[in-house]
C-alpha cells in the first residue's frame, strides 16, 4: 500500500527536505509471462493497465514502453479536454471520459490539475455559424452542456479577442462548453502509473517491442529489447507507431502518421482564463499555470515519424493567433515541438478487437487523444478483459472501414483533425 | 521541413508541394466486382511505413504536376524522385 499524498504527508516530508518520498512506481524487469501486456506507456496505455487491474481484477499484467512513460504524445499535447462532438457515438465516448476526469484527482490520489475553465470554439463564416449551432443542439440532445454565443458574448467571455468586423476572418459567434478545460498532461501519466503500480502492474520502461509472435490466428507473445514475453492478450496503445506494431503482426490499419506541432510562449501574468479554439483559421490557445501561452498548430499533410513539422504550419497558426489576439504581437515563443499523430480516414479513433485473437488496438486518436485518456483506458480495458467491446466503443471498431459505418467527425468536430 | 527536387522545376521548399499519400496503389479495374473487404483494403488500408516509403506529391504552387518521391519517413530524407509512369528505383 502506498502512502497517501496529502497535506500531512507534504508537511512530514518537508522535515526531511523531501528526500524520503517513496517511489511512485517500481522499475521492474519483465517476467516471463503475463496475462496481458499493454504496449505503450502513455496516458492511454497506463490508464488501460490501471482499469484492467482495478475493474477487471487482472493483476498479472505489464505495460511495456520503448522510452519513458508519458514521453510521447502524452507529454506533447496541448492538454485540452472537451466532449462537444457532433455524432452520438463520439459524444458518448468523449463525455464518458469527461465524467471520469471530473473525479480523477480524487480517485488516483494524484492532482491531475483538471481545470474546468471552459472551451470556446469560434465561428468565422456563415457555414461555421450553422455548423456550430447544429453541434450545440446535438450536444444538448446528448446531455452535454453547450451554449451558442454571439459576437458580443464571445467578447465578454474572452475580452482579448479581436472582434472587429474588419479582420480577415471576423468572429461571428462561438460555442462554449463550460465543463471543458485542461489538465496537467504529465500528472495524468504519473497518476495512472502510480495507481497501476500499486495494484501490482509491472511498468517496464526502455523496453521496445520488436516483434509479435503469432500461432496461426492468435498471439503467443512479444519480442522486446528485454527479451521474449509470453502473453495471450496484447493491447496496443502506441499512438503514432500503431501501424509499425500492426505490421509486425501482419496487419494493416487505416492510419496515416503525421507530425502535429505545438508551441509555448515565455511565461506572462494571467491574460486568458479559458481555452479558445478556432477551426476555420486553425489556431487555438490557452494559458498554462506557469503562465505560458500554449498554442496548437496543425498537422503536416505528409506521413512522417520524425517528430518535427514544417515551419510554414507554425507560421500560419501564429498569423491567425495575431489577427485574433493583437495583444500577443510582442510575445516571444520559448519552445516548439512535434508529436506523431495517427489519423483515421474518418478522424475517429479505433478501440477494437482485430482479426487476430488476443490482439487489440487502441489507436487513430489523431490530433485529439489526450482528452479521452481516462475513458479510452476504461473502455479498452473492458474490451481486452471481456474480448468484447463496451457499448460506448462498439461503434469504434476496425470493421467500420469495411462496413462503411464510419463515425465521420472530420470537419464535424469542433476543430479540424 | 525539407527541400523537394521537382522533376520539372528543380529544388523547391516542401511548402510549395502537397503530399498525395502512398504511391503505386492501383485502382481496381472493376470496383463493382470487389468484396467489401477488398474495397476497404484499396480505399482505407495503408502501410504507413516508418522507413523508406514510396509516395506521391504534387507541385501545387509551381508546375502543378504529380510525381513520385522515395522518402525515409523516420527522418524525412528524400532518396529519389521520379516521374509518374516511370519504374520506381530498386535501391
Amino acid at each position: 500500500m502506498k502512502n497517501k499524498y496529502s497535506i500531512f504527508s507534504l508537511v512530514k516530508n518537508a522535515f526531511s527536505y523531501h528526500e524520503n518520498w517513496e517511489k511512485a512506481w517500481k522499475d521492474p524487469e519483465p517476467k516471463k509471462e503475463y496475462d496481458a501486456v499493454v504496449v505503450g506507456g502513455g496516458g492511454h496505455g497506463l490508464a488501460t493497465a490501471y482499469y484492467l487491474a482495478k475493474k477487471h481484477n487482472m493483476k498479472n499484467i505489464a505495460v511495456v514502453e520503448k522510452g519513458w512513460i508519458g514521453g510521447g504524445n502524452t507529454g506533447r499535447n496541448t492538454t485540452i479536454i472537451r466532449s462537444n462532438y457532433l455524432w452520438d457515438a463520439s459524444a458518448g465516448l468523449y463525455d464518458h471520459a469527461l465524467k471520469i476526469w471530473e473525479g480523477l484527482s480524487q480517485e488516483l490520489n494524484y492532482n491531475v490539475m483538471f481545470s474546468q475553465r471552459g472551451v470556446m470554439n469560434l465561428a468565422h463564416n456563415l457555414q461555421d455559424v450553422r455548423d456550430l449551432k447544429r453541434r450545440t443542439h446535438a450536444n444538448r440532445l446528448n446531455g452535454i452542456d453547450a451554449v451558442y454565443l454571439n459576437t458580443e458574448q464571445v467578447k465578454k467571455f474572452c475580452p482579448i479577442i479581436n472582434t472587429s468586423p474588419d479582420i480577415r476572418y471576423p468572429v461571428l459567434g462561438g460555442t462554449l462548453q463550460r465543463r471543458a478545460g485542461t489538465a496537467r498532461h504529465d500528472a495524468v501519466a504519473w497518476g495512472y502509473a502510480r495507481g497501476a503500480d500499486e495494484m501490482g502492474v509491472d511498468i517496464i520502461q526502455n523496453c521496445e517491442v520488436k516483434g509479435i509472435k503469432r500461432n496461426g490466428d492468435s498471439v503467443e507473445g512479444i519480442e522486446t529489447t528485454k527479451g521474449f514475453i509470453k502473453t495471450k492478450k496484447i493491447g496496443v496503445a502506441a499512438a503514432g507507431h500503431s501501424s509499425v506494431i500492426a505490421n509486425m503482426a501482419g496487419l494493416k490499419l487505416p492510419l496515416e502518421s503525421k507530425p502535429l506541432q505545438a508551441l509555448v510562449s515565455e511565461p506572462v501574468k494571467p491574460i486568458i482564463d479559458t481555452v479558445v479554439m478556432s477551426n476555420a483559421v486553425h489556431a487555438y490557445v490557452s494559458q498554462s499555470d506557469k503562465g505560458e501561452l500554449v498554442i496548437g498548430a496543425g498537422t503536416d499533410d505528409y506521413v512522417s515519424y520524425s517528430q518535427k513539422g514544417s515551419h510554414d504550419i507554425v507560421e500560419g497558426t501564429l498569423n491567425a493567433i495575431l489577427e485574433l489576439y493583437p495583444i500577443f504581437s510582442r510575445m516571444r515563443m520559448l519552445r516548439q515541438w512535434g508529436g506523431i499523430v495517427d489519423i483515421c480516414p474518418d478522424a475517429s479513433p479505433i478501440i477494437s478487437k482485430t482479426s487476430i485473437k488476443g490482439l487489440y488496438f487502441n489507436c487513430g486518436w489523431g490530433t485529439g487523444g489526450f482528452k479521452a485518456t481516462p475513458g479510452s483506458g476504461d473502455l479498452f480495458a473492458h474490451t481486452i478483459a471481456n474480448d468484447e467491446p463496451h457499448k460506448l466503443n462498439a461503434a469504434f471498431n476496425i470493421n467500420r472501414f469495411v462496413s462503411g459505418d464510419l463515425v465521420d467527425e472530420h470537419g464535424a468536430a469542433a476543430v479540424a483533425h | 521541413m525539407f527541400i523537394i527536387n521537382c522533376p520539372y522545376c528543380g529544388e523547391r521548399e516542401q511548402s510549395e508541394f502537397k503530399a498525395g499519400g502512398e504511391a503505386h496503389i492501383v485502382r481496381p479495374k472493376q470496383p463493382t466486382e470487389l468484396s467489401d473487404d477488398q474495397w476497404a483494403e484499396y480505399l482505407f488500408m495503408r502501410k504507413n511505413i516508418k522507413g523508406i516509403q514510396f509516395e506521391r506529391w504534387v507541385h501545387t504552387h509551381g508546375c502543378r504536376k504529380w510525381f513520385n518521391v522515395v522518402r525515409d519517413t523516420s527522418n524525412d530524407v528524400i532518396k529519389a524522385v521520379y516521374k509518374m509512369g516511370e519504374k520506381p528505383p530498386t535501391k
